[in-house]
């Protein structure tokens, strides 16, 4: 998040889209709820009328897939009635021109044919942000998981540079993550191209200071991403795979692939418990849980909290860190530690944005990095005074629609997300007994109308066909979802990843297209 | 800035400031049922009132502003005579059941009958009788045992923002429950358990998984595993056991939790826990001990080095590993074995 979460509670607007925030991230769904009762606007952009929408002053139940056409018509008005923040575009950003040649098309009547909506609720919602003295913008994986997902991010930040409202309070682009670490996982650079600190492994200067530090010889040639290694894997590029605390068999697209991936490779796995993936596995090592081991996890908001040890991890079970250390030791690497905050110590000598956070400061309350110095407070909100590049530049970015429909075998748009009981693929929640009387199996939501032409009723099983496989599923039937649009959760293994696309990437960020994708509903006979 | 004098001792604060802010400052505590920062002031349950040198009657120190010259007693014997009349009164309506009650030494009440020496109540009469509401997964609502200071409904209604609970009828009747009285489990409530977490007194309990008392536990604090808001909160310890999750007020969560981090540990000490390294030999997963399962990770290594290269190696990291494990996960796959392949599901 370029803001924290106190902070974007401020905002005279919120822009919320492709977050299911009071399911997925439900202390801050209840925070902005909170905001909106006190008086603050709210737009939703979604294809489910969520719990948010209730809330919205405007609520666009969009198609999914159609995300930057959305945005392109938003700055289309903003622009057409003239609600842009001139002095911020001529004083910090670059590429305007182009940018207005661009979406000048992308009128409301346009654009509300592509994402089946009102041409005057865009122009609604395009006011309410466009004329707000701050207006912030929450996403998540509903804009993300695209084919087009890092496209739709920049049309977000066009929209928040158009009107002013980056590097300041109440404003700023703010993705929520899924998971507690992800942006520690990020910080760290569990990513193919960057060390910690998302320092370029391509960066000459860059890989010498970490060969100077770790004391070896480094590569520069940037690594393979989750979905590139299934395929090298199968293409017998790669022949070992180390999983840590993952569960690819049910988290990642188009579950088959996976699977042949993970017979083929020797494969590691470090979890908790036998996970789907652990159990093709050959060998399976035990992992300490969160609260059997000290450390940190950073949240949503870059700040770097405390984790404590409260209990003895069960039989021989060791933290992950212990693990790798062993292991690298084995390898005939010295480097030893007697305890996570000595791991600390090394990450903040390495990584500029963490060398003023210790363990000692982090006793009272967590730190929002970036974080320099000692003395310095930490960051909550990124970017104030300018971008982070220097000028923030447009970039002018046209709608394609999703290659996934438009197949007549396969008319039917499924997208995919989480519910609010359960969590990833449910090997933590799926231990308690309560969370899995209220969320006991996987389901598809559809609308009452295509069910009645199905001849589907509520409760019912129905088999759902992608071109990449098929489930059955038992249908909830409810209006939330419009006619043509259906919803699995994700989480459980008989669910949407069986359906969806695995093979075609965001060109950028190579996140699969896992929000669209074309099906065919029916009965089972 | 307002100066005023609690108890003899001077004390300074902001404009705006309560008189129970401004003992709070000082340490001096005033006790309270009904008061939390995060709810418009209601003042219902008026336990908190102290005595205001020249005012008629005694004042509600958790709504009434602190003033300028103000002088005040938070301990007089009028203070203590009328906080021990509504401690008579709530104990005309309260089962005396706290040998068996689980909210014992968590308990606002208990507290304050064993500070002002209640014993039992002076009055007689008409006892309320609810039957228990048994149906939400994780947590119970005993209307005999509460004592109105509408706590979980503000929790509900102004900070969760998810308004299943409400006053219900009038007088003796009033209660807790849900808009049309069709029980929690058939409410809106989704179990987020934040009124539980603020009830002063027995009335919401988590539904426990075995038997404990709050003395018995020892608190870490700790951060949620679950999604990237990141709430604070306390494990109650037992034996080597997570009883129960407590909210902390942290940066980020302001005292609340989600059913996941409230109610959802129980796989922590799950008896399917991995305890020991599993190899594949035959075919089939089977136990080894860590130096076994180290060689044959090692040797691997080795020969896939060896014969393909560092970049036929390959590792997903963990979103939800500490910034620790993956921070040493990736100084393994980089700096030990040679290889840029490492990610992670952020994208998923
Ligand atoms: S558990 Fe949460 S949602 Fe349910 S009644 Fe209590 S505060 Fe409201
Ligand atoms: S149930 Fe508890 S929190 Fe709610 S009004 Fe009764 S005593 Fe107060
Ligand atoms: S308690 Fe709920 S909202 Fe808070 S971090 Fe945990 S999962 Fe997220
Ligand atoms: S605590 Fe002040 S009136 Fe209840």
């Amino acid at each position: 998040m370029t803001n924290s979460i106190a902070d974007i509670q401020t905002a005279d607007t919120m822009f919320i889209t492709g977050s299911n925030t009071t399911e997925n991230h439900p202390v801050i769904g209840a925070q902005l709820k909170r905001a909106v009762k006190a008086g603050k606007k709210l737009i939703v952009a979604d294809p489910r009328e969520i719990e948010m929408a209730e809330y919205a002053d405007v609520f666009l139940k969009i198609k999914p897939g159609t995300s930057v056409a959305l945005h392109n018509a938003m700055m289309n008005v903003i622009l057409e009635e003239g609600l842009e923040d001139k002095a911020y575009i001529q004083n910090t950003t670059e590429g305007f021109d182009e940018l207005k040649k661009v979406v000048e098309k992308y009128t409301p009547e346009y654009v509300a044919d592509i994402c089946e909506v009102d041409a005057e609720d865009i122009r609604k919602a395009a006011r309410l942000y466009g004329e707000a003295g701050t207006a912030t913008i929450i996403y998540c994986m509903g804009i993300t998981q695209h084919v087009t997902g890092t496209e739709s991010v920049m049309t977000l930040s066009n929209l928040a540079m158009l009107t002013g409202n980056l590097g300041k309070a109440g404003g700023g682009v703010n993705p929520l993550r899924g998971q507690n670490n992800v942006q520690g996982a990020c910080d760290m650079g569990a990513l193919p191209n960057v060390f910690t600190g998302y320092q370029p492994v391509t960066n000459e200067a860059i890989v010498k200071k970490f060969e100077d530090a770790w004391g070896v010889k480094l590569s520069d040639k940037p690594g393979l991403t989750i979905t590139d290694t299934v395929k090298a894997i199968e293409e017998d590029r790669v022949k070992m795979l180390y999983v840590f605390g993952e569960n690819p068999m049910i988290s990642d697209p188009d579950t088959k692939h996976v699977e042949k991936a993970l017979k083929k490779a020797f494969v590691v796995v470090q979890d908790l418990f036998l996970t789907e993936t652990a159990e093709l596995a050959d060998v399976v090592l035990p992992a300490a849980a969160y609260a059997e081991k000290d450390g940190t996890f950073v949240n949503t908001e870059r700040r770097v909290q405390r984790v404590r040890k409260a209990v003895d991890a069960p039989g021989e079970a060791k933290p992950d860190w212990v693990i790798f250390m062993e292991i690298m030791n084995r390898l005939g690497y010295e480097k030893q530690y007697k305890d996570a905050e000595e791991v600390f110590e090394e990450i903040r000598q390495v990584t500029p944005q963490y060398a003023g956070i210790s363990y000692e400061r982090l006793e009272t309350k967590g730190i929002a990095w970036p974080c320099p110095t000692e003395e310095h407070p930490g960051t909550p909100i990124l970017h104030i005074g300018k971008p982070a590049r220097g000028a923030g530049l447009f970039k002018a970015i046209e709608f394609v629609e999703s290659e996934e429909l438009g197949d007549p075998e396969y008319p039917l748009v499924l997208t995919t997300g989480r519910i609010l009981y359960q969590y990833h693929t449910r090997s933590m929640t799926g231990k308690t007994e309560g969370i899995n009387k209220i969320a006991p199996e996987s389901y598809i939501e559809m609308n009452p109308e295509l069910a009645k032409k199905k001849g589907i009723k509520d409760g019912d099983v129905v088999k759902v066909k992608s071109r990449r496989g098929e489930v059955q599923i038992k249908a909830k039937v409810t209006d939330r979802v419009e006619e043509n649009v259906l919803f699995i959760p994700f989480h459980w293994s008989e669910g949407a990843n069986v359906l969806t696309n695995g093979e075609v990437f965001d060109q950028f960020s190579k996140i699969p297209g896992l929000k669209v994708t074309g099906i065919n509903v029916e009965k089972l006979a | 800035m307002i100066n005023l004098k609690i108890n003899g001792f001077e004390v300074q604060v902001e404009q705006g400031a309560t008189i129970l802010q401004a003992a709070e400052k000082i340490g001096i505590k005033i006790p309270t049922f009904c008061y939390d920062d995060r709810f418009k002031p209601h003042g219902s349950c008026r336990i908190c009132v102290v005595e205001v040198e020249g005012a008629r009657s005694l004042m509600t120190a958790c709504c009434i502003p602190a003033s300028d010259g103000m002088v005040v007693q938070t301990e007089s014997e009028a203070v203590v005579e009328a906080r021990k009349e509504i401690l008579d009164l709530i104990l005309a309506n309260h089962p005396l059941d706290c040998l068996t009650c689980e909210q014992a030494g968590r308990c606002t009440l208990q507290d304050l009958c064993y500070q002002y020496d209640m014993e039992e109540t002076s009055y007689d009469g008409k006892r309320k009788s609810y039957e228990k509401d048994v149906s939400n997964e994780f947590y119970t609502a005993d209307q005999t045992k509460c004592i109105l200071c509408g706590k979980c409904v503000y929790m509900c209604s102004q900070v969760q923002n998810t308004d299943a609970l409400c006053f219900v009828d009038r007088g003796f009747e009033t209660h807790i429950g849900t808009p049309f009285e069709q029980g929690i489990a058939e409410s809106t409530c989704v179990s987020c358990g934040n009124c539980v977490s603020v009830c002063p007194v027995g009335a919401l309990m988590p539904k426990r998984r075995e038997k404990y008392r709050y003395w018995e536990v020892d608190k870490v604090q700790t951060t949620c595993s679950y999604c990237g808001v990141g709430c604070q909160m306390e494990l109650l310890v037992k034996d080597n056991k997570i009883m129960e999750v407590l909210p902390v007020k942290g940066h980020c969560n302001e005292g609340l939790l989600c059913v996941k981090g409230r109610f959802s540990f129980d796989f922590v000490s799950h008896p399917d826990r991995l305890k020991k390294p599993l190899i594949r030999k035959n075919g089939e997963l089977q136990e080894a001990t860590w130096d076994e399962a180290y060689d044959v990770i090692v040797n691997k290594i080795k020969e896939v080095k060896d014969h393909d290269g560092p970049d036929a190696v390959a590792a997903f990291s963990s979103a939800r590993g500490l910034t620790e494990d993956n921070y040493l996960m990736t100084k393994m796959m980089r700096a030990v074995i040679g290889t840029n392949n490492v990610d992670h599901c952020a994208r998923l």
